[in-house]
């Protein structure tokens, strides 16, 4: 969307979110900026990944304001699709299409979403196949791939539509230590090329790779973490 | 008010307090809004079943209950005194339905055999009972102990089993098939994983051959040509049949429960006995069969409620189980014309015990999944 | 088992029985040998006894007695017979007869079994608890059970044909049965069937061109409603244009029954409702188990990726679904054929009354009828056993 660089990407205003009677997310007020890299960190139950998951509208928010790259998040249809269009999300489990090629799973959203011609979609899935460093794997089924390389199957699905922003809910909780990393590094160079990363995780050696962390505690943001500016 | 002054109100970062959610106060009144009104077409679906309902519970309700008669000499009697049902002949014939014609001075001897038949189980289906090892040894010799209480010789009072019917009958051809497949069903199953190409063909022939025909086809077989294939002068009486055919067809069916048990045991497990040096058969007895038998309870439970139920087929060839003594009232002038009652009485009947036993296997199939749990 | 090999080369064993047994291989022969063995000797006694009791009885085993005349009627029937026909055509009456009842009762099964499974997984709760209270009963009463009471129902709820309920004025249900127009197509009918072909061929070649132009423009099209349009339009169109060459014979009350029309028995209504609801209990358990078997991160992920509700469900949710519901589904149709043959209870004439039921009482041939019976269902669950198989290999989902 157009507007300055400087404006927050993300906006997140007074947000409460109950599931039930169960009040889990106790009024979020966040920012955050353009190509920032922000981890959420936080003990199992805190509300981390349900706060990600309200930012593209996969749970509802009952009170307060989300605006993502200046669109507002409503329950107007329109504004949803268009947010989607403009967020990537890499589950934990993967959630590859396993009845699809992995040429399939990526051209999906640029086909049905986009209507974009067969051929123009494999190229750019291709690309970003290349771009994940697994482009051989193209014409083979989920289930036959190794787990590092679905997650990087899922991160190109994401990529696929060039979000401005990415989500990751515990990318990592299903890889071994060593993959674990590779799949950070490739974070690592998402942001680098200017994506805004928000990363989910309650495992401590991803924290320390960031310059931003987020602390939730009970559904509340108990601490904001910016090593590039000072604590808040 | 509170709401709109906490809203207003700033916390310091982590002191938010838990407040209640928007929108009606949870309780019943919300439960209904979800349930049942939740969208347009939740709304029109409730109204629908809702008018459905109206429409036939009630004369339902009159017709079986309110207007209905419970005592009675016959069909004419129970008009005289209420318009709606008449289930008077369940009451009147109530004894032919529990134990067909079995005579009566002899019927403690079903009655026995049936608390028997409680204590036989026991051990079966609960892990946690004293002696179980014992009472399982009884378990296996019930079968032999009752068919000699019912039938009769060696200082009883021998009883022909042509006098059999009613739930008697139902309960002698079910426990008689399951039990006695049991053993073949699993030689059934362990044949057909054989790796030896005999054993393997001729076990997959039998199961593919027994389920792909009707239980009826069958049933006629016992009653028309099984006699042919008998030596020339024995008799067998047609329950014996019956139950020989009963038996080989729930073979069938428990091959493939216990098959699937059999392939839930890791490969593993085989190959720990084979290296402690056990051969096929001890390997067999002593690790992998207890396992899978305990895993295929659920699938055996079904497979007897299957039976259960299959056992009303026993009508077509002239036995009398509690839905042939219901026809068999039909057929009696003074309760002709209850075809209606009659069949409900007998649904009835079978629903009860089906449900009941059903519930149980989702029970044991439950308790049975968190224990294999890693 | 490396071990035993070696054990066979000492000279300790003193039998070379002993010797041959500890090998594996020639252990497991010689099981086989034995098991076979067994086997013959089995047959052999029974098969032996059988021509005793044959002879013994003054009976052949010969299967000529099906060219002679059946000399019974058929009151249900898709093809031409009369009394006079032989056996073997009573047989295939009686087959085609289970081939009715068995299809439409598959057909009317799958579709309540859908809608119930469906309803099943609504929020609703009372819609929901309903659809639990029917599968509970159904499944719980024995079939057997399900005929009888329908077909009594049936005889003895239903209205004398000269009190019938009627709809409409055409359809009639009584207690001998359903009547309805009988549609008799004259000489110009042919160009509606031609048109109705035409129409499939239209909207299957249509879809073929949809995608093609989707893959090389991304531009979709209304493929379900065009074609849906073409086969029904068409064909009505080319019956108007050819001047109506459809007219029905509308049942009248003559006496004490209705002439004319088409009838539904019955026998056959009984056997076919009472089927179709017994099997669509099982049925919608199955498609409730479908559905929920696929993963919700399945939906979740296709939301994120900006795909709609609709096109979730038909690209992502349904193919998963149905690789879970198809084989137990073709199990439940194989029931509800086996099944089918309990209409002898009520009399409606399918392959077990007709050739196992009354041309056995008539001739007396035990054994070969029953040979007969049997083989015919074996070969029909081998048939479905066989479209079951060459399905689920066909869309096993390709893993390591």
């Amino acid at each position: 969307m157009s507007e300055a660089v400087n404006d927050p990407i993300i906006e997140i205003n007074g947000m409460h979110k109950w599931f039930g009677r169960f009040h889990v997310l106790k009024d979020i007020n966040l920012d955050v900026k353009q190509a920032e890299r922000i981890v959420v960190c936080g003990p199992s139950g805190s509300g981390k990944s349900t706060l990600i998951r309200c930012i593209n509208r996969l749970e509802e928010h009952q009170r307060g304001r989300i605006v993502v790259d200046g669109i507002e998040l409503t329950n107007d249809l329109k504004n949803i699709d268009a947010i989607r269009r403009e967020v990537g999300m890499v589950f934990q489990h993967f959630n590859l299409f396993p009845h699809l090629t992995v040429i399939e799973n990526l051209t999906l959203g640029p086909i049905w979403v986009r209507r974009t011609p067969r051929k123009e979609a494999e190229e750019s899935a291709m690309k970003y196949l290349e771009r994940v460093k697994i482009p051989e794997q193209a014409e083979k089924f989920p289930g036959q791939l190794s787990g590092g390389q679905q997650q990087r199957v899922a991160i190109a699905r994401a990529l696929i539509n060039d979000p401005a922003l990415v989500l990751a809910d515990e990318a990592t909780g299903n890889l071994d230590s060593a993959t674990a990393v590779e799949i950070l590094d490739l974070f690592d160079e998402l942001h680098a090329e200017g994506k805004t990363i928000l990363l989910v995780t309650h495992e401590a050696q991803v924290g320390e790779r960031a310059e931003n962390v987020l602390r939730l505690a009970d559904g509340r943001i108990a601490e904001v973490e910016r090593r590039n500016g000072g604590r808040s | 008010m509170d709401e709109a002054a906490t809203e207003n109100r700033k916390y310091p970062p982590g002191c938010h307090p838990d407040l209640p959610p928007p929108g009606i106060a949870a309780g019943p009144l919300l439960w209904i809004k979800d349930n049942l009104f939740g969208s347009a077409t939740n709304v029109v679906l409730t109204f629908l079943a809702a008018y459905f309902l109206w429409l036939s519970i009630p004369p339902l309700l009159e017709w079986a209950f309110f207007d209905a008669a419970f005592t009675g000499e016959s069909r004419k009697a129970c008009k005289a005194q209420a318009p709606g049902a008449c289930w008077a002949f369940i009451q009147n014939r109530f004894e032919l339905f529990v134990y067909g014609f079995y005579p009566r001075p002899e019927r403690w001897r079903v009655d026995l055999s049936f608390i028997l038949l409680m204590v036989a189980l026991t051990p079966v289906l609960w892990e946690k009972v004293p002696q179980r090892a014992k009472l399982l040894l009884f378990s296996c010799a019930y079968p032999f102990v009752a068919g000699w209480l019912l039938t009769g010789g060696l200082g009883l009072k021998p009883v022909g089993t042509d006098q059999f019917g009613g739930i008697l009958l139902t309960l002698v051809i079910g426990i008689t098939g399951i039990s006695f497949s049991l053993p073949i069903g699993i030689v059934l199953a362990l044949g057909r994983q054989s790796r030896m190409p005999v054993p393997r063909i001729l076990c997959v022939a039998f199961i593919e051959f027994i389920r792909g025909v009707p239980l009826i086809t069958l049933l006629f077989v016992a009653s028309a040509m099984l006699s042919y294939f008998l030596p020339p002068g024995t008799n067998f009486n047609l329950l014996l049949r019956v139950l020989i055919m009963v038996t080989l067809f729930a073979s069938g069916y428990m091959a493939e429960v216990i098959r699937g048990g059999l392939q839930a045991i890791p490969a593993g497990q085989y190959e720990a006995a084979q290296s402690m040096g056990l051969g096929y058969w001890k390997a067999m007895r002593l690790i992998v069969l207890p396992q899978a038998l305990k895993i295929s309870i659920p699938g055996i439970v079904n497979t007897f409620i299957a039976l259960y139920k299959d056992t009303t087929l026993v009508i077509i060839i002239g036995l009398l189980d509690p839905l042939g003594i219901g026809r068999s009232s039909l057929a009696d002038s003074k309760w002709q014309g209850l075809s209606t009652e009659v069949y409900i009485f007998v649904a009835v009947f079978f629903f009860i015990s089906c449900f009941g036993m059903s519930r149980y296997a989702l029970y044991l199939e439950r308790k049975l999944d968190t224990g294999h749990k890693r | 088992m490396a071990s035993e090999a070696t054990t066979t080369a000492t000279s300790d064993d003193p039998n070379a029985l002993l010797r041959l047994w500890r090998n594996k291989e020639a252990r497991s022969v010689i099981i086989q040998v034995f098991t076979l063995a067994v086997l013959f000797a089995f047959l052999a006694f029974i098969i032996g006894n059988a021509v005793q009791n044959l002879a013994r009885l003054g009976k052949t085993f010969s299967f000529t007695f099906m060219l002679e005349p059946a000399s019974y009627d058929i009151n249900q029937r898709l093809i031409e017979y009369t009394s006079r026909d032989n056996h073997l055509r009573a047989m295939f009456v009686g087959i085609l007869n289970t081939a009715l009842v068995a299809g439409c009762g598959i057909v009317l099964a799958t579709i309540l079994g859908f809608i119930f499974g469906v309803l099943r997984l609504s929020k609703n709760w009372l819609i929901n608890r309903l659809v639990y209270c029917f599968i509970e009963f159904t499944r719980n009463v024995p079939i057997l059970l399900h005929i009888l009471l329908v077909h009594g129902l049936i005889v003895h709820i239903m209205p004398v044909p000269r009190d019938a309920w009627d709809v409409g004025e055409a359809v009639f249900l009584t207690n001998r049965g359903v009547i309805m127009p009988k549609p008799i197509f004259e000489d110009g009918f042919i160009w509606t069937s031609l048109a109705f072909a035409v129409a499939i061929v239209f909207a299957w070649g249509f879809r073929r061109w949809a995608k093609k132009a989707q893959d090389a423009t991304g531009k979709t099209y209304p493929v379900f409603l065009v074609g849906l349009a073409a086969i029904i339009g068409l064909p009505i169109l080319v019956l108007f244009v050819s001047g109506l060459p459809l007219s029905w014979e509308i049942p009248a009350l003559g006496g004490f029954n209705f002439r004319g029309g088409l009838v539904m028995r019955p026998e056959f209504l009984a056997l076919w409702l009472a089927l179709s609801f017994y099997t669509s209990a099982y049925i919608a358990e199955i498609v409730r188990a479908g559905i929920l078997a696929v993963d919700w991160g399945q939906t979740e992920a296709a939301y994120a990726i900006g795909i709609g509700p609709s096109r979730t469900l038909r690209l992502i949710v349904i193919p998963q679904a149905l690789r879970v519901i198809i084989p137990p589904l073709t199990s439940q149709y194989l029931n509800l054929t086996k099944n089918s043959s309990l209409a002898i209870a009520i009399g409606y004439m399918d392959i077990v009354a007709t050739i196992g039921g009354i041309s056995l009482m008539q001739t007396g041939k035990e054994m070969e009828t029953m040979i007969i019976v049997l083989s015919i269902y074996l070969c029909f669950s081998l048939v479905i056993s066989s479209f079951m198989n060459w399905y689920n290999k066909k869309i096993k989902l390709v893993e390591r």
